[in-house]
């Protein structure tokens, strides 16, 4: 998660870091790349130059130039001006005293309403709420069957009627089917829409003054340039916006519109959506989300995270194992196990204090497949060999790859990740690591 | 030609009016000022052309001021168009513009869709779709997003919305499979063009890229030279992360040309001329509305041209 932002940051402030005293020369020149770093990220131009502006007068007080360790506490500032742009601290969903609360769900064309709206749901679910999913999205075809798939998924009812329905009568019969089965929220999908496109923006704000939500959403994809501040701007003006959730953040965007959105409009963002999966959802943390782009990781997701998929126990073991680095190929396989349930690899890293540069060299995700295939092949091994894999010599591999039906290849591919991720786990229990999450605390 | 220009005019109206007309409006000023090229590199980076592409265009402008004495705001703007064109202008050797999809003259052109989640592919597929059928060829669709709930419904609505045969299977079945059986289809039925839809995807996902390759493969196995034509469909609003796309995607399965979606917003899709500055890969359609007819192909000159006039 926004990587290319958090290496270029991570560079300037290392360099920062290598010079003793600052002179407002050396803030201006570090101020002149962290602009182009977040021009590049996509943050909006306007929301940069205020940033900007901002961290400037913060650095060249005479706290910062005259500390001891006058980069430490430029990163300190950015630190504190990000978790201050993205929000200050997370907002929860509104609920109405008179349940069921209603949520509607708006935004352009293809920024993943649909699966936010299952996903939203499914978050509820799980924290004992009974939600309804409603198809109000007439227009783009077979929509209302995505959300209906999705539902019988997820075991959420859908409310649903044929296309030729309007959105806000579906909806308000929605909300009676609601309380008939005592759903305590009603999540409605809205059809995409642009916010030039002056009938369809009136249809949803016309929406809004019917139905009275207590929420509405807008799903914003992270990968949007420039233009998401201009977008929200126009939902908000129109249809009046009580939170953002921002969508496909597990690739590599850039964050411009998570940066940039929430301060130039005052509406803040509740949740990400992190994942392919209905589970990969979360809260939106700022405090954790600026430490992440800052490259010090975010233990606090990263445990809940666990504690949501893990067992306690096996959490505990699986943490001890971290900070021990002591790691066979039976914990390794135990823990592909495990980890394949909290989400990728490389996500896991990325919020490990330290190590969000090691996450982009870290093993790429596995697929089921391959994890059968692991698995056969560390269970084709001897106890030794799976305690101290360096016995393993090419004879060894030959009859390990016959007794698990694979090739030596497989096996040579499987002992290098396994040193790969021996490795990182060194490098995460090491002096490093530990140094920058006590700074954070 | 003059119905694409107006098509292409009509889907860069609105970044004309707000975007481009400031440009415009910078250089009627007769004399260039110090805070000129400030400003011009804020506009280009409000349209997403990007802060190193942005450099790059505002010093070949400023090199080009200096060298040929340029001194009148209209000269400059020129220059600029003429780098922007130039800049824009990658296939090679040029494709015809009325086809920027040559059909291959003996049997079946397949075209691969690529994309993002998200990214437009469904109806960007469809408007293609259309676009072979009015000239008369006989399209197939191959419904190869077995992962998205309700796609391949969607793309058989589309496609009978068009009028064109769309080869499916069950949800969760292989793309490859689905694919394999389009092009049995096709071949057996005298078709001319397959489509090739498949599953919106990051391409930081290692797996799902690696899914593409296959697809693409199985595409290959009668024709070699098939997929003739591998299509990114990009978002117009996409940022900086586009660049990316373009790279990855290039990366997995060799992207011959971009088709850009949504150019009916406000935003400008400045991001293509860091694609195709980087990449040398041609943009070859741009879509321009919800109708089945909103598409135009994609001409460097005229695309610049309509945001200039």
């Amino acid at each position: 998660m926004f990587e290319v932002l958090s290496e270029r940051l991570g560079g300037i402030f290392e360099r920062l870091s290598r010079k003793g005293r600052l002179s407002e020369g050396d803030v201006d020149e570090a101020l002149r790349q962290v602009r182009l770093a977040l021009l590049e990220a996509d943050v909006n131009f306007r929301v940069v130059r205020d940033f900007i502006a901002t961290l400037r007068e913060r650095s060249l007080g005479t706290e910062v130039l005259e500390s001891l360790t006058p980069a430490q506490q430029v990163v300190k500032i950015v630190n504190e001006e990000l978790i201050q742009i993205l929000g200050g601290g997370p907002v929860h969903l509104a609920s109405s005293s008179h349940p069921p609360t209603l949520a509607m769900l708006v935004g352009l064309q293809g920024s993943g309403k649909t699966t936010t709206a299952a996903k939203l749901a499914l978050h509820l679910k799980s924290s004992g709420q009974r939600p309804l999913l409603v198809a109000a999205d007439l227009r783009r075809p077979a929509a209302i069957e995505q959300l209906v798939v999705l539902g019988e998924q997820l075991e959420i009812p859908v409310y649903r009627e044929d296309i030729s329905s309007k959105p806000v009568s579906i909806c308000a019969h929605a909300m009676k089917r609601a309380k008939e089965l005592g759903a305590s929220w009603v999540i409605a999908d809205t059809g995409g829409r642009l916010h030039i496109d002056e009938a369809m923006m009136e249809e949803v704000a016309a929406m809004k003054r019917e139905l009275n939500p207590a929420e509405v959403l807008l799903v914003v994809d992270a990968m949007t340039g420039q233009d998401a501040v201009r977008a929200a701007e126009e939902f908000h003006a129109r249809v009046g916006l009580s939170g953002l959730i921002l969508t496909k953040m597990d690739g590599d965007a850039r964050g411009g519109a998570a940066l940039s959105i929430k301060s130039v409009t005052g509406v803040p963002v509740k949740f990400i959506g992190t994942g392919e999966k209905s589970d990969a959802f979360e809260t939106f943390h700022p405090d954790r989300l600026a430490s992440r782009i800052l490259g010090m990781g975010d233990m606090l997701t990263l445990i809940e995270r666990a504690e949501k998929t893990l067992d306690e126990e096996r959490t505990r073991a699986l943490e001890k194992k971290l900070r021990h680095a002591t790691l066979d190929l039976e914990d390794f396989l135990e823990q592909l196990r495990q980890m394949q349930k909290m989400g990728p690899i490389n996500q896991l890293v990325e919020m490990i204090p330290g190590l969000s540069a090691i996450a982009r060299r870290a093993p790429a995700e596995m697929d089921e497949g391959k994890l059968k295939k692991v698995e056969a092949i560390i269970l084709s091994m001897t106890p030794e060999e799976r305690r101290n894999p360096e016995v393993i010599d090419g004879s060894r591999k030959r009859r390990i790859a016959r007794g698990s039906g694979t090739t030596p290849q497989d096996i040579n591919q499987l002992l290098n990740q396994f040193r790969q991720t021996q490795k990182l786990v060194k490098q995460m229990a090491s002096a490093r690591g530990k140094k920058l999450w006590d700074m954070l605390r | 030609m003059v119905e694409r220009l107006e098509k292409t005019e009509q889907g860069v109206r609105r970044a004309r009016e707000s975007w481009f007309s400031r440009v415009v409006h910078l250089f009627d000023r007769v004399t260039v000022a110090e805070g000129l090229w400030e400003e011009l590199e804020e506009l280009l980076i409000l349209a997403d052309v990007g802060v190193a592409t942005t450099a790059k265009l505002l010093e070949r402008v400023k090199h080009r001021v200096e060298g040929e004495g340029l001194r009148e705001g209209p000269e400059i703007r020129t220059a600029l168009k003429e780098e922007m064109v130039r800049m824009l202008r990658v296939d090679e050797p040029p494709r015809d513009v009325a086809q920027p999809i040559p059909l291959s003259p003996s049997g079946l052109t397949v075209i691969l869709a690529v994309g993002v989640n998200g990214g437009g592919k469904t109806l960007s597929i469809a408007k293609l779709a259309h676009h072979f059928g009015q000239q008369g060829k006989r399209v197939v669709l191959a419904a190869a997003d077995t992962f998205r709930a309700a796609a391949i419904d969607q793309l058989k609505i589309l496609g009978q919305r068009v009028g064109v045969e769309v080869i499916s299977q069950k949800p969760g079945a292989d793309p490859g499979a689905v694919v394999f059986d389009s092009l049995e289809a096709a071949a057996s039925r005298g078709g001319d063009v397959v489509i090739i839809d498949t599953a919106g995807r990051l391409h930081t996902k290692f797996n799902l890229m690696e899914e593409l390759k296959k697809i693409k493969r199985v595409a290959s196995r009668k024709d070699p030279q098939a997929p003739h034509e591998v299509l990114l469909v990009l978002d117009a609003t996409t940022g900086q992360n586009g660049l990316a796309q373009a790279r990855y995607f290039t990366e997995a399965v060799g992207v011959t040309g971009i088709f850009l979606a949504k150019l009916d917003g406000t935003a400008k899709g400045g991001i293509v001329l860091a694609i195709c500055d980087e990449l040398k890969i041609p943009i070859l359609f741009i879509g321009t509305g919800e109708a089945l007819d909103d598409l135009a192909p994609f001409e460097a000159q005229t695309f610049v041209e309509a945001l200039f006039s």
